[in-house]
Parts: structure tokens; sequence; C-alpha cells
């Protein structure tokens, strides 16, 4: 028996994130169930045939954004109610194993959220179909801001669990940490929901995007042994 | 020449505070390797905490304690893979089967040849036909037999034991000795509240009042009347 590597407990962790969520998937249907009705809301309540540019990259990722709190207020809910967080602290492991884990089934949950929603959102919200240029592009701001998300959203999540008011908190905090992500995201994306279509993916915002995710994501590789620890 | 072997235990006037509350102060004690503590006391103690902070799980306040050795605040990653901790909680996911639970544990802890491992432990408590049952379709007693399974998958050294028995009916009490009794020849720390059956199974009895040591003795010098005064 020897201690596995952080990578390896990651795995572990990993795959029980997603083994628990494929046996009761209330997380990413509940992210998914808010995101189709925001999208149905706003197609009816703009009254518009469709939308582009700014106003179109904003209603895009404001339903994003509320549906990952979703995600992030119950990533940590088994472990508190189950104790799969003190299960975890007893084993010989790196405790940076759990943040990976954790993001990482963040991320998943928000890109098979995406693979949902943001085809709901062409359909209902956007004129003509944008080419797979303008896909391919968008994918990678979602990529990046959905990394943003992951690492913000672990950390913030094992705040909150560890309070009474884990929504509130969730909220209190998620929200004003991610705001650059939001509005590096809306800013990357609004150039390629042009009426025009095609749009050029202007080069700043998702090297701002990429830099929050990095200093973030080392951030939260500090800060993380004392969250989860005593 | 005699060998000398130090203990498998040392707590060394271990203090632990909530706040301003102590939970547990000024502890000291040794443990020889293979016994066995039991600890009594009334709720609000200090029981759990004193198994917490063996576990890693809470930092002492002041004072030191050590298990194998190895300084549970400045070594917990080596204490962690030699201790087994069975508490109040099963830390179980009741959404994966009992085998899905042990082999995630078995993973945390790198242990080589798990499925066979898994296979036995399961055996040991009566429970392999219910090996693929989701945990939330068991009774709280199979629930407690798993959770020894779980404590004692990775073969440590050291159990860290919660009122163990607790949802346990006499026969099933009975499947976990071997796993985690005296038989076990693991060295153990026992909360109990059964003077009789604590002291039956200790080798040291400490009796906690409101976190401080009020008795530590010899378990067979200790008379069921001296834990029901920790009581009163």
């Amino acid at each position: 028996m020897s201690a596995p590597s952080t990578l390896g407990a990651a795995r572990a962790v990993f795959a029980k994130e997603l083994l628990l969520e494929r046996r009761a998937p209330q997380t990413l249907i509940a992210m998914t169930l808010f995101s189709a009705t925001t999208y149905v809301v706003f197609h009816f309540a703009l009254n518009r045939d469709s939308v582009a540019g700014n106003l179109a990259s904003g209603v895009l990722w404001v339903t994003i954004t509320l549906a990952s709190l979703l995600g992030i207020g119950r990533l940590f809910v088994s472990d508190r109610d189950e104790g799969g967080l003190e299960a975890f602290l007893l084993a010989p492991v790196d405790r940076s194993a759990l943040l990976l884990a954790k993001a990482a089934a963040l991320l998943s949950f928000l890109i098979a959220l995406e693979l949902v929603a943001v085809p709901l959102f062409a359909l209902l919200l956007l004129g003509p179909t944008p080419s797979v240029g303008t896909w391919l592009r968008l994918a990678l701001i979602l990529l990046l801001a959905d990394a943003g998300i992951a690492v913000v959203g672990t950390l913030v999540g094992a705040i909150a669990v560890q309070t009474r008011a884990r929504d509130l908190i969730t909220s209190l905090l998620a929200l004003p940490l991610l705001l650059p992500v939001v509005i590096g995201a809306a800013r990357s994306t609004a150039p390629l929901l042009s009426e025009l279509g095609a749009g050029t993916l202007p080069s700043r915002w998702p090297v701002v995007l990429g830099l929050y995710d990095l200093i973030f994501g080392l951030l939260a590789y500090a800060l993380f042994d004392y969250l989860v620890e005593d | 020449m005699a060998t000398v072997t130090e203990p498998a235990i040392v707590l060394d006037g271990l203090t632990r505070r909530y706040g301003e509350r102590p939970a547990l102060e000024d502890v000291s004690l040794e443990l020889a390797a293979g016994q066995t503590l039991v600890v009594f006391g009334p709720n609000g103690a200090g029981k759990s905490t004193l198994l917490r902070v063996l576990a890693t799980l809470l930092r002492p306040s002041a004072g030191s304690a050590s298990v194998l050795g190895h300084d549970v605040r400045r070594d917990g990653w080596a204490v962690r893979g030699r201790i087994g901790f069975l508490g109040h909680d099963a830390l179980l996911h009741g959404d994966l089967t009992a085998a899905e639970n042990l082999a995630y544990h078995a993973r945390l802890h790198g242990l080589d040849g798990a499925r066979e491992r898994i296979a036995d432990v399961l055996a040991a408590v009566g429970l392999e036909r219910r090996a693929d049952d989701r945990v939330h379709t068991y009774s709280r007693g199979m629930v407690q037999r798993l959770a020894v399974c779980r404590a004692v998958l990775h073969d440590p050294q050291v159990l860290l034991l919660d009122e163990p028995r607790a949802n346990l009916d006499p026969a099933a009490s009975e499947l976990v000795d071997p796993l985690i009794g005296r038989a076990s020849g693991r060295t153990r720390v026992v909360t109990s509240h059964d003077p009789a059956g604590g002291l039956a199974e200790g080798d040291v009895a400490l009796g906690l009042r409101a976190g401080r040591a009020a008795l530590l003795a010899p378990a067979a010098d200790v008379t069921t009347e001296q834990i029901g005064d920790l009581y009163r």
C-alpha cells in the first residue's frame, strides 16, 4: 500500500462525483432547467425575433452565470450531508486533490449544461445560425470562462458549505468574484454574436479571461488547505 | 537486554478549545502498542474531540498528541495512513453501493488488491450478498457494519472508535469483533458508555469530565462504580 498521488486521488474523487451525479442527477438537471426556462422567458419578454451583439451576449452570460450558482451551491452538499469531506480528510492524500476533482466536476457540469443551453439559446434568441467558425470561437470563450467559474466556484463552495446560510453565502461571494469572468466572457462573445455574424474575436478579453483563470487557480491552490482543514 | 518500544499513542498536555470553550484540557497519557484505551465520560466530556484530534481532523490548541511516533499537527499525513476512524457518522454515500463506497476509500488509501480486500471485509461482517446494493437501502445496523469495513479496509495499525457498537445487535457485534475488537490485535482508542463492557474491553481506562482527565488507571483496577461517578 502506498499513498496515492495527487492526480490519482483527484481521479478517485472526480469519478465518485460523476457517479453520484449519474445516480441522483440533481445538479445538472437544476442548472439545465433553469437555463432553458430563462431563455424561454427572454424569448417572450424581449418580444423580438432575435437578439444580437451585446444584448445577446448579456443574455447568454447572465443565464450561464446564474445557472452556475446552482452547481456551486450543491458542489459540497453530499460531502457535508454524508461525511464525504471528513472521509477525504482522513486519507493520506494531498488536499489539493479535492480542489482539482471538485473544479473538474463543476467544469464537467458546466460543459454538459452548455451543450444543451447554448444551442437552445441560439434556437430561441439568435437570428441566422452562426457559422462553424463562430461556434468554435464561442466554444473557446465558453471553456475559458468555465475554467474561471469552476475554480472560483470550488473555493466559494468549500466556504459556503461550512455555513448555515449556504445559498446566501454562495451568491454573496461568487457573484462579485465572478464579475471579471462575466465581463470578459460577455465582451469576448459580443462580436461573435453581432448581426453580421462571424465577427472577429478580440484578443484582449480572452487573454484577460485566461489570466484570471491562472491567478485564481494559483490562489485556490494556496488557500484550499486552510479552507477544508480545521 | 529489554527492548524499549515507543508508545503507540502519546498525549502531552493535550488541550483543544472551540473558541474560548475548552473541550479537552491538559490531558496526558501514554498507550503501548496493541493496548486498548477505553474512554468514558458524559456527553460533551470531550471523548469525540479526543478521537478527532488523534485522527488529525482537529488540531490541538495546546500540548501535543502523537500516533506511532508521528505528531498529529506536524505529521498528519503519516498518521492518516496508519489509523482507522469510526465516528458517529458512517462516512458513506447513500447513493453508492457498498462495494463502490469501499472501492472509493481503497483508492484514496492507495490500497493494492482492493477487490479481494473489499470482498474479504464484506464477507467478514456478513454483507457480501448486499455488496451491490445502494447504502441508502441498508438498515442502521448494516450501515454501521459497512462503516466498520470502511475503517479497517486499509489494515490500519491504530483504531479510533467512537461507540463502535452503537446500532449493532449482539450477533452483529460479534461479527465485527475480529475486525475492531481486542482480537484484532490493533492499538485501539474506544469510547464507551457501558462501564462493564468498556472495562472488559480496555487495558487502560480514561474518564473525562468537562474535558479534564478525572480518572486514568489500568482498566483492571477500575470499578464500574468509579465509572458511574463520572456521570453524576
